[in-house]
This record gives C-alpha cells, structure tokens and sequence, in this order.
C-alpha cells in the first residue's frame, strides 16, 4: 500500500471512531500541555531569578563571612558561623583598593518599628550612604543616609513605602520619630516604591546606619560587604584585592568569601534550570500515561474492527500493510493530541504572563522539543504492541468476527 | 491444468478435547472456467473448504495446488500476494468498511495494491457503471440496500481482476428476488472466464451450477463431474 493511501486510511479510521480518538488526542494533548506550562514555570522563575539578580546592581562584588568552597556559592552553607568577625572596619578598609568604587557593609536583622502605639515587625538593613549608589535605590521623600562616619551613624531611617503607608497613613513621615526596638530614631526618607525585589522587599525595609544596626543587634560582624568595582573588567581585580586586604586584616587567615554576581548568577541558573528538568520529568509521566491510554485505546480499537482486519487480510493485505496502518493511526493519534497540547500549553503560558506581567513564563525550546517528541514516540512505541497484534490476527477467526 | 488440485486434504480443529475432522481425505480438482456449487448440511465443512481454496486457511495433510504451483508452502505474504492478485471473495454478510464509501470500498483492494490513484478512479468507475452503482458512489454501506451491498462486494472481489472467485453463502442476507439478481451477476462474471465456486445452501440456486458438490462430514459426498463421467 502507498504511503499516502496509508496515512489516509489511519486517519479515516481515526475520524470513524470520533469517541474513543478524542479521548486519546485529549489525554496526549493534556500531557504535552502540561510540559509545555510546568516547564514555562519553571524556567520563567529561572529567568526572573537571574533577572532580578540582574538588577542587583552591576560590576557587584559580595563578601560573606566564614569559608565557603571555592569560587561557587552555595546558597545553604552561605551564612555559616565565622571564625573571625568581618567588621565595619574591614569595609572600611576595602575602600582603599584602586579597582574599587564604592563600599556598603550590610547587616541585617528583624524588629519592631513603633509609632504612636502603631507596631510591625519589621526588616532592618544597617548600612551605609553608599549602599543606595549600589543598589540604586532612590527616596521618594526626604535623603538618604547622611555620609558620615561609619562607626559613629546618626539615630535617623530611611523606611519602606508599606511601612509609611502603614505607620504614618497620610500625614508627613519624614521629620517623625519612631521607636526601632529600643531605640528612638528619626525618620529622614521614605524609599521609591520598586515593588518586589529579589530576597527583601523594600517596601517593607528599614535602612539605618551601620553603627545603629550593630549596637541595636548587639553585635560586631557584618552580613555582607557589597563591593562595586570601577568597572566591569575590574570585578576580578577588585575580588582579588578585597580578599587580600581582608585577610591581612585577619592575620593573614582567608576566613572570608568573595563571591562575583556571575557566581551566584550562575548558581542560581544552574539550581533553577534543574528544577525546570525536573518539573519537566514530572510532566512527562503524564506523557507516558498518555502513552498507555493511546496503547488500550489502540487494542480496543483492534477489537472493534477485527471484522475488518479480516476483510484487510482476504483482500490480500500482507502483514506489513496491517502494521503499518494500526501504527500509523497511533501515531495521528498522538501527533495530533501533541500538537493540541503544544497550542494549550502555549496559551497557558500566555494567560500565565498576561496576569503575572513580571513573570517571563515561556516554556523553554528544549522542553517544547522533548514533549512533542515524547509524545509521538510513546505513541508510537505503545501503538506498536496492538499494531502487532492486529497484523498476527488469524484471517478466519477474524473475518467471523462481523 | 486443473486451476484447483487438492489432494489428501485433512483439516481437523481441535475443539476442547475433541478433534472436529472439518475436512478428512478430500480430492478435488477444478478446471479453469468451472462453476461449481457446494452444498450439504449446516457444519458439514463448506466454508472450511472455501477458507482452504482462498488461501485463508491452512490444512493440517493434503497438498493444494492452485495454477500448477503448490500453495500450502508458501509464506502468509506470499499467500497474500497469490489472494491479492487470483483470489475473489463473496461474503454471506458482504463485509464492507462501514466508514468508506461504494467506491472506496471497491478500489480497497488495489489501493492495498498499491495501484496508482488514477488508475484506480478509472477502474472503479468502470465497475460502479458495469454493476449498475453509478449514483451510489459516494454513498455509505448503511446507505445501501442489501442487494447493493453484495453488488458493491461482487464488483470489490473482481476489481482486480482475479482467476478465481469464492463466494460463501452470497445470498444467505438476501431475499429471493435480489438474491436472484446476484447470481445473475456471478454467472455473468463466470460466462466471462472467471472461475466461480459457490458455497450455498439453496437446492435451486446450487442447481444452475454446471457442476454440483455435496459434502457431509468433511467429505465429497457426492460430485455431479464424477457421476457424469461414469
Ligand atoms: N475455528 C474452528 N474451531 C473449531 N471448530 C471449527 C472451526 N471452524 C470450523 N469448525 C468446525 O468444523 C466443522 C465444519 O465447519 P464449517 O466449514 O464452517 O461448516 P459449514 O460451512 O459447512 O457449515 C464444524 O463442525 C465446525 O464446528
Ligand atoms: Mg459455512
């Protein structure tokens, strides 16, 4: 029989039995729909993650306290207990490398934030005037930080929009006092509403001096030192120079880490990018159930038309012929219900991104590529066995069946 | 050349733990152009036979041998090919594909074929004109009456063109009248050089045959050639 003559008569047979071909084209469609959207979730939030990080700020260096492996960075082991503190006089002394723009030492901690018997808890961020060069944050009222001494900061804050919104409804912040813990300090600022960034919420953030933040949370070590180099190809000059002043400064000891923004970029995609194979996985179970509804739908299928085969037979059909048309039926079968899931998927996603608008959920190629080939191939290998069986039919036995 | 040469045919099923000898000792030899009827009681081998002589069926002894050359060993494709290109076949209950139209339904064995598609119009139309089914082309088997179903079925089994046609109770679905018009058409078709044998249970239509069998238990009972030979 000719190829065309095949494909033809599979798909008239398919389209004969309207039922049972839109019960298999629908299970295969929901299979490769859900690759196509689960993988569009996972990479979308790959994508938003290394995006956000993006926004961190550019030409960033980190220091962390406590050793970490080399050169990666791990999320887990990221805040670990120091041997030594890293100190405000160890950023401080960072300033002095030529590859270095600016200097922030972070520390961060939670309280409460009181006004006029209003309370929250709140996040609280000790840093420095520079920190807002680096994180490009702006006010939307009021200064920034003062630049002053590190080791001797004003009692004043710098608050989140929520927090303003929250503490101080309509009436003016900046100029009031609040109460952070103990601490009784002026609010100078109230941060530009950014909306959600990676981590911390600034809207939800208060910024106070370094020196306020470490009495405040009765400590001496530092969270991070963010360190911004002059420019891009001074990044590893500048990671290289941080790391030897600091260790100087610890007697020699390298009890710090210096991590590159491409490091926990890189990280971060890699860990992102094995959940998305991982969701993808998953999703291709659904896949080979498909797989399997197509095989029972195809032997039921070599049942009900066992009449047929018979005739298929008599008339002078070779096996091969049989073979080839069952096969080609679950392949139409699984084609058709891959290509409808692919649409599915794909406006999934679509509707995905018209509500979340920040959230980038296109499914990858691979994964797009992967589910439509799985799709055709577990029809084909699960329409293989009823295709068989339907070619070993005994033409007597099966013409009596009519 | 005898067309048909069986000789020594057993054919025995095995039912639980009995053997049913559905053909024992058969010799029978068919020339080229016959038509022969078949009849005898209900189980009494006929359609066995006819399954054996279409190629459907192998037997457990005997040998057959159809044209000079001996079937029974080749391969199920190659038997195939021999039903494909010599072999016609009549069905009680026609056996048309519900889902295709008259026509597809007699261009399905050249479209198994693999003839040309061209090729395969022109000779449908030829047939859909010889076997008065012009303005049922297009029509579905639950569209047609019983009698264009077997005319639809007779016009499928001789589109290629075959050397022989079997036809297992073509008239059983049929009333009188419409069946009398099928015969027609395979006498007409067996005038034309076909070989026709005919499995029936109607004493009247077995008797236009030039040549008439009777089996009983898996035998020749009775063979009108014989007994016009003696
Ligand atoms: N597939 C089979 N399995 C078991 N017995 C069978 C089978 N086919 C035919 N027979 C038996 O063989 C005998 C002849 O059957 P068949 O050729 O159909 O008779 P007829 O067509 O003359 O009525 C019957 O006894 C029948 O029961
Ligand atoms: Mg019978």
């Amino acid at each position: 029989m000719r190829l065309s003559d095949t494909l033809r008569f599979a798909r008239d047979a398919a389209t004969g039995y309207p039922m049972r071909t839109a019960l298999s084209v629908f299970a295969m469609a929901i299979g490769v729909a859900a690759v196509v959207l689960l993988t569009a979730l996972g990479d979308g939030a790959r994508r938003y993650v290394v995006g956000q990080f993006s926004a961190l700020g550019t030409n960033l260096v980190m220091v962390l306290p406590g050793r970490t492996g080399t050169g990666g960075f791990n999320p887990a082991t990221a805040i670990t207990s120091t041997p030594r503190d890293l100190t405000v006089d160890d950023a401080a002394a960072v300033k002095r490398a030529t590859s270095v723009l600016r200097v922030a030492p972070l520390l961060v901690g939670t309280s409460e934030i009181n006004f006029a018997g209003r309370l929250r808890e709140v996040m609280v961020a000790g840093t420095v005037a520079d920190y807002f060069a680096i994180r490009d944050f702006q006010v939307a009222q009021g200064d920034i930080l003062p630049d002053e001494d590190w080791n001797r900061g004003a009692s004043v804050a710098v608050i989140g929009n929520k927090i303003r919104q929250e503490l101080f409804g309509n009436t003016p912040a900046v100029g009031q006092l609040v109460r952070i813990g103990d601490r009784r300090v002026r609010v100078i600022g109230v941060l530009k509403s950014t909306g959600q960034g990676l981590g911390m919420n600034t809207d939800e953030l208060v910024i106070v001096p370094v020196s306020l933040a470490l009495s405040m949370f009765n400590t001496n070590t530092l969270f991070r030192v963010l360190v911004e180099a002059r420019n891009r190809e001074l990044i590893p000059q500048a990671k290289e120079q941080t790391l030897a002043i600091i260790k100087q400064r610890h007697r020699g000891e390298e009890d710090i880490t210096v991590i590159t923004q491409d490091a926990v970029l890189a990280t971060f995609d890699k860990l992102l990018g094995a959940l998305t194979l991982a969701v993808a996985g998953i999703a291709a179970i659904s896949l080979a159930v498909a797989g399997i509804l197509v095989m029972n739908v195809m032997l039921v299928a070599v049942t009900q038309r066992t009449g047929e085969i018979g005739l298929l037979k008599a008339l002078g059909a070779p096996a091969r012929t049989i073979r080839l048309a069952f096969l080609s039926e679950a392949a139409m079968l699984s084609a058709v219900g891959a290509l409808l899931g692919y649409l599915l998927g794909q406006l999934g996603a679509f509707i995905l991104r018209q509500i979340f608008p920040v959230f980038p959920a296109y499914p990858p190629d691979w994964a797009v590529i992967a589910g439509l080939g799985t799709a055709i191939g577990t029809g084909l290998l699960f329409g293989f066995l009823p295709a068989r069986r339907a070619a070993r039919l005994d033409p007597v036995q099966a013409l009596m069946k009519h | 050349m005898a067309l048909i040469e069986l000789s020594g045919i057993e054919r025995r099923f095995l039912l639980g733990d009995t053997t049913v000898n559905a053909l024992a000792g058969l010799n029978l030899s068919i020339a080229a152009g016959e038509y022969v009827a078949v009849m005898g009681p209900s189980g009494s081998g006929k359609s066995t036979l006819l399954n054996l002589l279409g190629l459907l069926d192998r037997p457990n002894a005997g040998s057959y041998r159809l044209e000079g050359r001996d079937v029974t060993t080749l391969s199920a494709d190659e038997q195939a090919t021999v039903r494909s290109l010599r072999i016609g076949f009549v069905f009680q209950s026609f056996h048309l594909v519900p889902r295709l139209s008259a026509a597809e339904n007699i261009a399905l064995p050249m479209m198994l074929a693999g003839i040309a598609p061209a090729e395969r119009k022109q000779r449908v139309s030829q047939a859909l004109i010889n076997f008065g089914l012009e303005n049922r082309a297009d029509h579905k088997p639950d569209q047609l009456s019983g009698g264009q179903r077997q005319r639809v079925a007779i016009a499928r089994a001789t589109i290629m063109q075959p050397a022989l046609i079997l036809a297992d109770e073509p008239t059983g679905n049929l009333d009188r009248h419409t069946g009398d018009e099928v015969v027609n058409l395979l006498e007409a078709l067996n005038a034309s050089g076909v070989t026709l044998v005919v499995v029936t249970h109607d004493q009247r239509m077995g008797a236009r045959a030039r040549r008439q069998l009777v089996m009983e238990d898996g035998r020749l009972k009775f063979d009108s050639a014989v007994d016009a030979a003696v």
